[in-house]
């Protein structure tokens, strides 16, 4: 018989090395998965690992690392600060959308100009954007109790409508021919987000990714701020004892994570998409949950995750335009890791012990 | 009441540090309410579950009907006839009413019979329950009814009942003390615990009183007062206070009409709190606990805020103040419990003495933590208060209870407060910690700060106290000198004779001496 057994502290080490573990658990059913759609298990996972960084194509894919992990952990940065504190906006694929909506409405407002200023202000509007929109679920929770995760939800479909009818009107291309979508930021130089050094993938949105990391390290371990998040996560009577006002820390915490998923939006808008269009959304807000779990919530986590997640993409990628893999099935080895993850979580609580018995 | 049910002899319960049963024997009889009685610690608690069969006894023994009962697990006790009503419920929101009994059932009959039966039991017992309505929607008393409900369909012998009132309205107690006594009179025991007096000389037969795991005595609650009770509940080793009430200091604390609505729906709403503390004065407040302490101590910390007037610091109003804006002002607070609410369990020592020390030991510069002068101060009150732990950078929970409550009381008394509220200073905390606590709390008091100290021990009050008051269902007594208190003035006090009904009370227990 097979039974779990408490431990007296949480495992320091396996809380480190479940994603780990999570990961290779992840290769083997996801051959397994593989394999059982006819597929060469070993040749598909290799194609989604090993291929984007050392394949024969690599130097073309590598710089999309970067160009992939950054949304990714500028995303989970803003998320696990919540998450921390046990504020759980789901939401952040409505608030990436809504922050490139604002980003590109200032730049095709102001299009044909030229001018020094635009790109900052695209910035600016696409962080406003993101936590404009979050702040409807942390309003709603302070004033009225609502549940964060649900609205936040909610209001991705309601975004991804808004995405569809400007698209489609107001922001569609003048001279577009009819097609859907807007004018394409790469061709207006003032409002383009291009690649900063040549063949890397670094773009102003890998930058940002970076100091947000560098910033929720700072925050969550030098300032009271922080302080109170992680209490507030921990032991919420005692943040309370402690004068944490909960009420603010839902603002705050939604709106970080809200402003920086809009920076997200805005960034991939005017960079590597380069338009508003229909199909814009591609579920780095969603995916950026599992980026903040398998990250542990921890900054330096977050951003190795981030590229683990990226790699995953573009492997995926590969696999299904080489081996004609389904996308469902990457979906489904994408959603494993998480899957995974979080059955291994009970290991740092809990040891697996054996026992024979007779059966009762 | 024609023979015995269930016998107990010698129940021996012990855990790591404390004897949570000792050698506790008493008899239930056949169709007899039989209360357990006792403070919160007593005991009650663990006797109930080795009856049920949740916790295995170390020694001693329990005969059904003359036969020889060890339950090795609440399905035996249940076959054998034994069922209870726990404090809190487990019952799923999002199921209906017969849906959450069938999950209490080792062989659910069908629905639909199910639901018959629940409707037929419910009608029997004056207990109306639609057994189709959602769990989630109904009230505490009606949410008890489907446990209790939940007990009667296994036609117990013996229903064993763990503060069923404490989440109930006056109108569902007599409901339910309906329910109970029809149930007597057709021939089930009941074992009833609670600490409520009045509700036992109503309902019991026979009451059983615990006190710090011993059986202290028996007595037959109609024939006794519920001071008399209150007394065996106490103990009779009352220390007669020393301490003189020393006057003339000015007035630290003033609180006026305080009256808070609880924030936990089973809590006690505080009503009409008056009382003072000068500098240099300890105000003991007594009580049995879930009269109002967690939420005195809430109004006070800052935690429950309250109209602006009602509390006052050397005459500023601070009612509206939040926990830090008061702790500016030198009123700091160390609540009942200690792991999750004074402190964070998962985090360290350093971390848990920033918790409360970030303003007064100027912890913070535009918003940055010092960390350097946090383990500092965590480092002191380790030294100073004899914590034993390897460390500022141990988690709280590592620490052992009495450990960490010197660490917490330590934590406001280096904070050098004017006002400072304790609750339950010395819970749960070895005798040698408790006295350096008590200590800490006389020097801060001699310091010239004004110290409320909340206990259930009144040894502790006897001991410390310049004055004493007790809570009672949300209301404060008369705050009296301690000095020259006789213990049969401290169980009136205790047992809700508070203002106008002293005089009265007082002429009824006159006539009975």
């Amino acid at each position: 018989m097979i039974y779990l057994e408490k431990r007296p502290q949480p495992s320091r080490s396996l809380s480190l090395l479940t994603p780990v573990y999570a990961v290779i658990i992840t290769m083997i059913a996801g051959g397994l998965l593989f394999a059982a759609l006819g597929k060469n298990p070993v040749e598909a996972i290799r194609t989604i690992f090993w291929d984007p960084l050392f394949g024969q194509y690599a130097f073309y894919y590598r710089p999309q690392l970067l160009v992939k992990g950054g949304p990714l952990v500028l995303i989970a940065i803003g998320l696990s600060l919540g998450f921390r504190a046990g504020i759980w906006n789901i939401g952040a694929e409505g608030q990436y959308i809504f922050g490139a909506i604002c980003g590109a409405g200032v730049a095709l407002a102001l299009y044909p100009m030229d001018a020094f200023f635009i790109f900052p202000l695209m910035i600016l509007a696409g962080a406003l954007g993101g936590w404009a929109w979050a702040m409807i679920p942390a309003v709603l929770k302070v004033k009225f109790g609502t549940n964060e995760i649900l609205v936040s939800l909610m209001l991705v479909y309601v975004a991804d409508q808004l995405l569809a009818k400007m698209s489609l009107g107001l922001m569609k291309n003048p001279e577009g021919f009819g097609f859907p979508g807007s004018r394409n930021l790469q061709e207006y130089p003032s409002a383009h987000n291009a690649e900063l050094i040549a063949g890397t993938g670094m773009h102003w949105g890998v930058v940002f990714a970076f100091i947000a990391v560098i910033f929720a390290y700072v925050l969550l371990n030098k300032h009271i701020l922080g302080f109170n998040i992680r209490l507030t996560g921990e032991a919420p009577r005692a943040a309370s004892f402690s004068g944490v006002k909960p009420s603010r820390l839902i603002l705050f915490c939604l709106g970080m994570s809200g402003a920086l998923a809009g920076l997200a939006g805005m960034f991939e808008v005017s960079g590597p998409s380069g338009q508003v269009n229909i199909d814009f959304a591609a579920g780095y807000g969603f995916t950026a949950i599992i980026v903040a779990f398998l990250g542990r919530l921890h900054p330096v986590g977050i951003l190795l995750a981030g590229l683990l997640m990226a790699l995953t993409y573009i492997g995926g990628d590969i696999a299904e335009s080489q081996l004609g893999l389904p996308s469902a099935a990457i979906q489904v080895f994408q959603g494993m890791l998480l899957f995974f993850l979080l059955a291994l979580d009970l290991l740092t609580n809990f040891r697996v012990r054996f026992k024979s018995g007779a059966a009762a | 009441m024609t023979g015995t049910l269930l016998s107990i002899t010698g129940l021996t319960k012990a855990y790591p540090g404390v004897v949570a049963n000792d050698s506790v024997s008493f008899d239930i009889g056949e169709s007899e309410v039989h209360a357990l009685l006792g403070e919160n610690g007593a005991g009650k608690s663990t006797l109930v579950k080795m009856i049920y069969g949740l916790v295995k006894p170390d020694s001693g023994t329990m005969t059904w009907r003359g036969e020889a009962y060890a339950p090795p697990e609440p399905r035996i006790a249940r076959a054998t006839g034994v069922a209870m009503v726990f404090q809190h419920f487990s019952l799923f929101e999002a199921l209906n009413v017969a849906e959450n009994v069938a999950l209490g059932m080792e062989n659910p009959p069908p629905m639909r019979d199910l639901a018959r039966r629940i409707r037929e039991v419910s009608e029997t017992y004056g207990l109306p329950l639609d057994p189709y309505r959602t769990v989630g929607d109904l009230s505490a008393g009606e949410r008890q009814r489907v446990e209790i409900i939940r007990c009667l369909l296994q036609d117990p012998k013996l229903l064993i009942m763990d503060e069923p009132t404490s989440v109930l309205t006056p109108q569902e107690v007599e409901i339910l003390f309906k329910t109970l006594r029809k149930l007597k009179s057709e021939g089930t025991s009941i074992l009833y615990i609670s600490h409520k007096l009045e509700e036992i000389r109503a309902l019991c037969d026979q009451a059983t009183i615990l006190r710090l795991g011993k059986n202290v005595g028996t007595c037959i609650p109609a024939e006794t007062t519920a001071r008399q009770m209150a007394e065996m509940m106490v103990g009779d080793t009352l220390q007669t206070p020393t301490r003189t009430a020393s006057d003339g200091g000015e007035v630290v604390l003033d609180v006026t009409g305080l009256s808070v609505a609880s924030s936990n729906p089973f809590g006690t709403t505080l009503k009409n709190i008056h009382f003072r503390v000068r500098a240099g004065e300890i105000l003991g407040l007594g009580g049995v606990a879930g009269n109002g302490q967690d939420e005195l101590l809430a109004a006070l910390s800052g935690e429950a805020k309250t109209t602006s007037d009602t509390i006052k610091v050397k005459g500023k109003p601070v009612g509206r103040l939040g926990p830090n804006e008061r702790r500016k002002l030198g009123i700091l607070a160390a609540p009942e419990e200690r792991l999750g609410h004074a402190a964070a369990p998962d985090m360290s020592l350093t971390e848990n003495a920033l918790l409360t020390g970030a303003i007064r030991k100027k912890l913070l510069s535009n918003g940055f933590v010092n960390w350097g002068g946090a383990e500092d101060f965590a480092k002191d009150v380790i030294k100073k208060f004899d914590v034993r732990t390897p460390g500022a950078s141990t988690a709280a929970r590592a620490l052992s209870g009495g450990n960490l409550q010197k660490f917490v009381i330590g934590r406001e008394v280096l904070q050098a407060p004017e006002v400072l509220v304790v609750n339950q200073p010395t819970w749960g905390v070895d005798a040698a910690a408790a006295a350096a606590i008590r200590q800490s709390l006389l020097d801060l008091a001699a310091g010239g700060a004004a110290v409320v100290c909340i206990s259930q021990d009144l040894d502790e009050l006897m001991e410390i106290s310049d004055r004493f008051g007790a809570l009672n269902e949300g209301r404060l007594s008369d705050i009296r000198p301690a000095a020259g208190l006789t213990i049969d003035e401290i169980g009136l006090m205790m047992g809700g004779a508070h203002g106008m009904e002293v005089a009265h009370v007082g002429e009824e227990e006159g006539a009975e001496a």
